[in-house]
């Protein structure tokens, strides 16, 4: 009999490297904050009195320093979980996570891997204004060499950590702030989750909503809103930014001949720019309509509360998109 | 080709224990640090207890009405801070980040500065706006978000907040090289430049390369530390191993140790400092210790990390405090004077209060305001776009 209970995402990603650092020695956390603390979004609350300061490391403010260590560590066998404490402040760590996690495996002639698992909270919604509200999840998916994964369900929240400190090559994994309250039903028995395959979160046969992340609510809600005025909607949840899964969003659009893809990320070079680039080389045939974006207004996030709220995207953006696609076309 | 598992086999099981020349992470969670003594350097004019003592080279002789000016802007900076964190509490900023305790660091500094000096605040500088005539409503209407930048940072001489750790330190450095360069240094009359940073910021790779430049081209530049035991919840201990203003000597300039505390030692030195500067002999790092004491922001508890007997120790140590039983012990200023003061800061909190209440909420074309210097096509369509499909909601709701 399978028992279950009800987990938060903040309770999952904890319970994900309680796991990790019970199962395995070799792993470790180094990060600002997130010991005594317990993280600036209180994920590692009480890992410190657990598992003790050597292996939950609160770093000096030095975002390079310690994404640097952590490659260093990962390279001679160690399992580093390093937490930037959110994606804006990967900005000063961009150096060790392109230059450097990213090459070495290639530029060693294969005779490195570097195991290293980079968690960091991004996106915007929160009232943190322009320098604190990044969605840069995307300029990471454009980096050979890495792995982009953004968790958008308790379950994958859950999940992804394992799966990712087994991987050799460097993983970095997107928490959206807007997701760390959600919660949902868990079994206490967990399957291996995998961090390769986008996932169908809600069937449908009308239009395609390709998400990820933070926007993956959103556009559940949007599916729903349109279900009343019997538009039926497939939502695709990407779970992995880079590499991307083709499969599954190409088999979803040659069937719905419709595609909206939603994405925090500024419209202008981004994810959702990659994906329907990708729509049009391959199923272009299949469409009825052009392919829709629902992004980011293209200015610094506002920190007023309601131009931030106007700036993102929102679920009546997507109904309107999808209400234009579906109009749209044959 | 050798496989990747090669490197990627099981440790043995154990690390190095800490060291015996720093304290253990068990040692600071019991919380057993003596961050509240600066040690011998530190530079002070005025004890916590208000008596005035004597500095071999700092000295200074500072006059009643000085004095009496010190306190005052304290108190009212006080009250401003406090009236802001009430406010952003009530919902109406969207985030504050407090002053308490490190008035003494920011009006000392803030006041040493003459008019065509330079600063670069980081964002808790709320006492050195204030010397530099920028009202606290000011500050509230960027927290509050109704504006970008309220003050002119040409004419104020006081670059807008800076929010990412550190970063100033490299602006204020290229700010300063240009002083030099325009051939602002050199004599009584020269410019000089201060940056604000926190012992959270020395840990960023930023401050070291201003470190560098600043000294290599001589820059005309104080670095002001203000050491205030706390980067959220890492302690100073996190940062470093020797005392911040030691650190100078590594990068050959003058670092001292001010009591951050003591207004009078905080304008002394960094009088000092900002004279050297002019006169072509800088940098110069200040380490004013301090204490944060309250939380990093409103989005932060401290309680979560610190112990009350700390806080309750620098309260001892308050930086307004020692000058009031200072004027009040030597008949500077009587009980009058004191209620006056205390009256002005009140009426200033209600002015406040008033002002941010009736912010009106920017209209949301504004976000697409200054993204570039001039209009931009692919802009101007996406907010006509925009602003047509805002129109499609009633009253405009999103």
């Amino acid at each position: 009999m399978t028992t279950t209970r009800k987990t938060t995402y903040r309770e999952a990603v904890r319970e994900a490297l309680r796991d990790a650092l019970s199962r395995d020695e070799r792993v470790f956390l180094m990060g600002e904050d997130i010991g005594r603390y317990g993280g600036c979004y209180a994920v590692s609350l009480g890992l410190l009195e657990e598992f003790g300061p050597e292996r939950i490391r609160d770093t000096p403010l030095s975002e390079s320093a310690f994404v640097g260590a952590g490659i260093g560590a990962a390279l001679v066998g160690m399992r580093p979980v390093v937490e930037i404490m959110t994606v804006n402040f990967s900005l000063l760590a961009l150096d060790q996570i392109v230059n450097n996690a990213a090459t070495m495996p290639h530029m060693s002639g294969g005779q490195f891997s570097i195991p290293l698992v980079i968690r960091m909270t991004t996106g915007a919604g929160r009232q943190l204004a322009a320098q604190h509200s990044h969605s840069l999840e995307g300029w990471y998916a454009h980096i050979p060499g890495l792995r982009v994964v953004a968790p958008a369900t308790v379950a994958d929240a859950r999940g992804m950590l394992w799966t990712a400190l087994c991987d050799p090559d460097p993983v970095l994994i997107f928490e959206h702030a807007s997701l760390y309250n959600t919660a949902a039903t868990l079994a206490e028995q967990l399957a291996p989750v995998d961090i390769d395959h986008a996932a169908v979160r809600r069937a449908g046969t009308d239009v395609t909503v390709i998400t990820y992340g933070g926007t993956l609510a959103k556009s559940l809600e949007a599916a729903e809103e349109v279900a009343a005025a019997g538009v039926d909607a497939e939502v695709i949840d990407l779970r992995a930014l880079r590499p991307l899964d083709d499969a599954t969003i190409m088999d979803s659009v040659r069937r719905t001949h419709r595609a909206v893809v939603v994405d925090e990320g500024w419209r202008s070079g981004s994810l959702a720019a990659e994906i329907s680039a990708r729509i049009t080389e391959q199923a272009f045939y299949d469409l009825d309509a052009p392919v829709e974006r629902v992004c980011t207004v293209e200015t610094p996030i506002p920190y007023a509360q309601h131009l931030e709220r106007a700036a993102l995207p929102q679920q009546s953006d997507i109904v309107a998109a999808v209400r234009r696609v579906v109009a749209g076309g044959g | 080709m050798s496989s990747p598992e090669r490197w990627t086999q099981p440790q043995p099981a154990g690390t190095p224990a800490a060291t015996a020349a720093r304290p253990t992470s068990e040692q600071v969670i019991a919380g057993l640090r003596a961050t509240s003594e600066g040690g011998p350097e530190l530079v002070q004019l005025l004890t916590p207890e208000g008596e005035r003592v004597h500095h071999p080279e700092f000295d200074v002789d500072f006059s009643d009405e000085e004095l009496r000016g010190l306190y005052r802007d304290m108190v009212l900076v006080r009250r401003a801070d406090r009236e802001a964190n009430a406010l952003q509490r009530q919902g109406q900023l969207g985030l504050w980040v407090p002053l308490l305790g490190q008035e003494a660091a920011q009006i000392g500094a803030g006041r040493a500065l003459r008019p065509e000096d330079m600063a670069f605040p980081g964002y808790r500088e709320h006492g050195v706006a204030w010397c530099r005539g920028i009202s606290p409503k000011d500050i509230m209407g960027m927290w509050r978000g109704t504006d970008h930048g309220s003050w002119d940072p040409v004419e104020r001489r006081f670059h807008l907040y800076t929010i990412v750790i550190g970063n100033q330190c490299l602006n204020a450095t290229g700010y300063a090289m240009g002083q030099r360069f325009e051939g602002k240094v050199g004599d009584d009359n020269g410019e000089a430049t201060m940056v604000f940073f926190g012992d959270g910021a020395t840990s960023q790779g930023d401050v070291h390369e201003a470190f560098v430049w600043a000294s290599v081209y001589d820059a005309p530049l104080v670095f002001f530390c203000q050491n205030n035991q706390w980067a959220i919840s890492e302690p100073t201990e996190r940062q470093t191993r020797l005392p911040l203003y030691q650190r100078a000597r590594g990068y050959g300039f003058p670092g001292i140790r001010v009591d951050g505390n003591d207004v009078l030692a905080s304008l002394a030195v960094s009088r000092w400092a900002l004279e050297e500067c002019r006169h072509g002999n800088g940098p110069v790092l200040i380490e004013a210790f301090t204490y944060r004491m309250d939380a990093h922001t409103t989005s932060d508890d401290a309680t979560r990390y610190r112990h009350s007997d700390e806080l309750e120790a620098w309260k001892l140590k308050d930086p307004i405090e020692r000058v009031r039983v200072h004027l009040s012990r030597n008949g500077i200023a009587d009980h009058d004077w004191f209620d006056a003061v205390q009256a002005e800061a009140d009426e200033l909190a209600a002015e406040l209060r008033e002002h941010v209440y009736n912010l009106p909420d920017p209209p949301t074309e504004r976000m697409f305001d200054h993204v570039y210097a001039e209009a931009n096509p692919v802009l101007a369509a996406q907010r006509d776009e925009f602003l047509s499909y805002m129109s499609t909601f009633a009253g405009g709701e999103h």
